[in-house]
């Protein structure tokens, strides 16, 4: 039996590595392994915690606000403030826009070209792409001289013999289904989705500074200041330029994004029966009405596929494993500590580098192996979808139902690779389609004369009990993200996050259960190993983010030498 | 590898292939005018005169298209997302592309030993003519066992790559420093490029992440003056480091007036009164934020209502934290003080002048100041 090694996966955050074996053209069995640390929550212990969000936003660049809600979530959780509602719009506003940009960026410059064949654009008719482009959707780029002219820039680069980060693409593979005229609009989408998600995201900046890393989280609400008669606070000039902002994201996601989504599906629904995985699906919710503090899109769990129950999700059934992870656990392994009172420490047991191949029989992974009430859950777009979907959610039922009829599935698609990558899609067209409504009640707010973003009550780290404890969650874009934190004497006692990339990239865990990817590789079809485009296709399906998935938490008392609260 | 030897072995490059960079820019639909206006915005960022922009467009004329190879090591991708977010997108997109970026795991379509291949072929096809970016640290502890790619340590593939590129730029304050990562208790002993690779020629991009600007405006430099650009003692182009945020601040004049920010988002904070007692760490950074911003230049995070963080600083996160604390309290301040003796010297003085409501002029050389002594309380 042949057994193949990807490493390193490229078009994803972080260092990860797969290694799978194939028989009769097929993966029959997969090892998912990440292989980078850096210990951040180890770091953090003995902190200021109203520092913790500026940490933890290292863990990644790319889904680059999502640590630090989870972080101030958490934190003012385990002090009970709540925030005003202004900083609860103006998280809303930076969330939603980092899901909007993250999921174009992931579908044209991560996942695309595992679908798209760059090399055959040059061979289209620019006109029959126009008539293609036009039948799709009214975008003005849509005309035959711009098709032509992105040919002929394609043509250039080519001819110059240098391909940069084309070289060596799985150009012509045999897995590569689109005609010519659909890959040089998608191509030629590339390149827009580059400018454009450079604009979108100045949102950002104008919130907060810059991005990646905007630095505006406080624990109590947010630093942005509010006032119409600044110069130097959001004032009427901003809020115009974010609602120009905010239609550019809208209008892209309706118009070059979802029509490209559904093109590229409909020439590669086979994959909506490949890539299905564990079959269970954990959301955690996200976008709270600053009133009532209700989630727009609804937690929930979904077991085995039965779209026809919705479980609560339940904090205390969080365990985490590391029988196939690099770390031991004092009490042994086979048990699962739960992130509050878990206990990690880092110990590498894999072959020395350079190496070829790890011993996946034992521990072959820096990613903990997550799980809920001792089940794997694969998180993620699907599985906020599947969740919202069952739970009944309006514009999610909506959003959903048109995109099958569109295909002319039934919901069982979902459960694949085709179906994570169009609940993308569609969780971006509803995100864009609220983003605007968060913003006029900002405005709304501030017409009011409401200028709050700060609760000051618990900022003074004098008036914090002497112990606490709490946790944060986010519906990332990749999923369900967790951050949990114990405060004792103003400081960092333990941290840890359990993000959803360790739920999806788990490694098999104490009975032996595959985590997500490896579960949804089995059964891929290979057509050439030494050009394993197919396993690119699923895993990139999930969105990797391993800088993020790859932690550890010690709460076993160590001293750290850290910087003295004076 | 000596600077001369570097020019030497540059010029020849320059002869090997004539490159036109305006006619590349015109087939890829960019017009002379957009063109003209990067380079305008480059020379801003070098901090050269505007004259300077048409010279700038007849070097980047004049040169081959260099090859980089992109690194990523203990990083949080955040540096590659900040070179997607470069300021005068089209051009500076084009100017990435032209640059014929070889190897970069977050973009490059190839994947596994398809991917290790086109890195192979750089290091082995053009030794000593290549660039380097580097993104992360490189942990060194355990024999690197906490940073693989392809089955080979982070150390391992700097040490190849970096040691036979022309010179290598580390990108964010991970590759500069050991960033995060070698924060207290530094987990996995992690370090920057120089001191992993200690032969190499590493100019230094600090910040978290680094300013993309600053990135194309180093290339640009390179391209037009045929040598790496000036450092200062910790390896930083004095063109994006040569001064302090505090000296540059939009807010300058309110530190100076006594009108400070006293809650977040009172009246003061509105108004965009001076930062420094919410904890903002611009007296002791050197960087260029508050000319040279973010985003295409839409803000920067005093700009925004957030005091500095002082990342470009080497041990920040250990130096410059907690965050919210006032700079005379922050354990450890002074960290460049063997690197810039002004530095000490004038961050004491900024407690001074602090303490005492006193004006500007009294803030240099007052290095005997007992002025954190009569701090107040920072927060409540």
């Amino acid at each position: 039996m042949a057994k193949i090694v990807v490493d390193p996966i490229t078009r994803i955050e972080g260092h990860l590595r797969i290694e799978a074996e194939i028989s009769n053209g097929k993966i029959v069995d997969a090892w998912s392994g990440s292989t980078m640390f850096r210990g951040i929550e180890k770091i953090l212990k003995g902190r200021d915690p109203r520092d913790a969000w500026y940490f933890t936003q290292r863990f990644c660049g790319v889904c680059t606000t999502v640590h630090s809600i989870a972080s101030i979530r958490a934190v003012e959780n385990a002090l009970n403030i709540k925030v005003p509602p202004n900083a609860e719009l103006i998280r809303n506003i930076i969330m939603g826009i980092q899901n909007v940009q993250d999921h174009v960026i992931h579908f044209y410059h991560l996942h695309a070209l595992d679908w798209v064949d760059i090399t055959s654009a040059l061979k289209a008719d620019p006109a029959k792409t126009a008539s293609l482009a036009a039948s799709l959707s009214d975008w003005p780029l849509n005309s035959t001289t711009y098709f032509k002219s992105v040919q002929e820039k394609l043509k250039a680069f080519v001819a110059k013999g240098r391909l940069g980060p084309f070289a060596n693409g799985y150009w012509g593979h045999a897995a590569m289904k689109l005609p010519a005229e659909a890959n040089l609009m998608a191509t030629a989408h590339y390149l827009e989705a580059l400018e454009w998600q450079k604009d979108v995201i100045k949102i950002h900046a104008i919130l907060g500074s810059k991005n990646p890393h905007p630095q505006t989280f406080l624990v109590g609400g947010m630093a942005i200041p509010l006032d119409p008669d600044s110069q130097n606070a959001l004032n009427a000039d901003k809020l115009a330029e974010i609602t120009r902002l905010l239609k550019k994201a809208k209008d892209f996601v309706e118009k070059v994004y979802i029509p490209d989504l559904l093109a590229v599906a409909s020439f590669y629904k086979d994959w909506a029966a490949i890539g299905g995985g564990v079959g269970n699906y954990m959301s955690y919710g996200e976008f709270p009405d600053p009133a009532s503090g209700k989630l727009f899109f609804p937690p929930g769990i979904i077991l085995g596929k039965d779209l026809s129950k919705v479980l609560p999700v339940d904090q205390k059934k969080i365990a985490e494993y590391v029988d196939h992870s690099w770390y031991e656990y004092a009490g042994g392994q086979g048990k699962g500590m739960h992130p509050w009172d878990g206990e990690t420490e880092p110990k590498y047991s894999g072959p020395k580098p350079p190496y070829t191949n790890l011993d996946t029989d034992k521990k072959y992974s820096w990613v903990k192996a997550p799980r809920y009430e001792e089940r794997p859950m694969e998180v993620g777009p699907l599985a906020k979808l599947l969740v919202a979907f069952a739970s009944g959610h309006k514009e999610t039922k909506d959003a959903v139902t048109l995109v099958l009829k569109h295909l002319n599935v039934g919901p069982e698609a979902l459960f694949s690779t085709l179906g994570r990558t169009a609940a993308r899609g569609i969780d971006c067209l509803i995100t864009a389609g609220q983003l605007p409504i968060w913003l006029q009640q900002l405005e709304d707010n501030i017409a009011k004369g409401d200028l709050r973003i700060h609760n000051p009550d618990k900022w003074d780290p004098a008036s914090w009990p002497a112990e606490a404890a709490g946790y944060g969650w986010h519906e990332a874009p990749r999923g369900a993200l967790g951050h949990w934190i114990k405060i004792k004497d103003q400081k960092i006692l333990n941290y840890q996050a359990v993000v959803p990339s360790t739920w999806n990239a788990s490694p098999r865990d104490h009975k032996g259960q595959r985590g997500p990817y490896e579960a949804a590789l089995i059964g891929t079809p290979i057509a050439d190993p030494n050009r394993p485009v197919e396993i690119l296709r699923t895993i990139h399906s999930f969105d990797p983010c391993l800088a993020c998935a790859v932690h550890v938490l010690d709460a076993t008392g160590k001293e750290v030498a850290v910087v003295k609260v004076s | 590898m000596t600077m001369a030897k570097k020019e030497a072995a540059d010029s020849s490059t320059h002869s090997e292939q004539h490159f036109d960079f305006s006619r590349q820019l015109t087939e890829r639909g960019v017009s002379r005018r957009d063109f003209m206006k990067f380079c305008s915005a480059t020379a801003a960022a070098l901090a050269l005169p505007a004259t300077f922009a048409p010279k700038i467009a007849q070097a980047l004329d004049e040169v081959k298209r260099p090859t980089f190879v992109w690194l990523e090591f203990q990083s949080c991708t955040g540096d590659t997302e900040a070179l997607l977010r470069a300021a005068s997108p089209t051009v500076g997109e084009i100017v990435l592309d032209i640059l014929s970026i070889d190897y970069a795991e977050t973009i490059m379509a190839a994947a596994g030993h398809l991917a290790e291949a086109n890195l192979k072929k750089v290091v082995k096809e053009e030794k000593g003519k290549y660039f380097a970016v580097v993104e992360g640290s490189i942990p060194m502890k355990d024999g690197g066992v906490y940073c693989c790619i392809g089955g080979r340590s982070a150390v391992d593939i700097a040490r190849e790559v970096c040691g036979g590129a022309f010179a290598t730029v580390a990108a964010g304050t991970c590759a500069c420093y050991g960033g995060l990562p070698a924060a207290a208790p530094n987990p996995t002993g992690a370090v920057g490029v120089k001191e992993a690779v200690p032969g190499a020629t590493v100019l230094n991009l600090p910040g978290c992440p680094l300013n993309a600007d600053n990135l194309t405006a180093t290339i640009v430099h390179f391209l037009l003056f045929k040598k790496l650009p000036a450092t200062d003692g910790l390896g930083r182009p004095l063109f994006a480091y040569g001064k302090r945020i505090h000296d540059n601040c939009e807010r300058r004049a309110h530190f100076d007036a006594g009108q400070y920010v006293e809650k977040w988002g009172d009246e003061g904070h509105r108004t965009g009164f001076c930062l420094y007692k919410m904890g903002c760490k611009g007296p002791e950074t050197f960087h260029n934020c508050p000319t040279q911003r973010y985003n295409e230049k839409t803000s920067w995070p005093v700009a925004s209502g957030h005091g500095c963080a002082g990342c470009s600083q080497p041990m920040f996160w250990d130096t410059m934290t907690p965050l919210y604390k006032r700079l005379p309290n922050v354990p450890g301040f002074g960290i460049e003080s063997t690197a810039d003796k002004v530095g000490l010297g004038l961050a004491v003085g900024t407690a001074a002048v602090f303490a005492g409501h006193a004006i500007i002029t009294a803030v240099r050389g007052d290095e005997k100041s007992e002025g954190n002594k009569k701090e107040d309380a920072n927060h409540g």
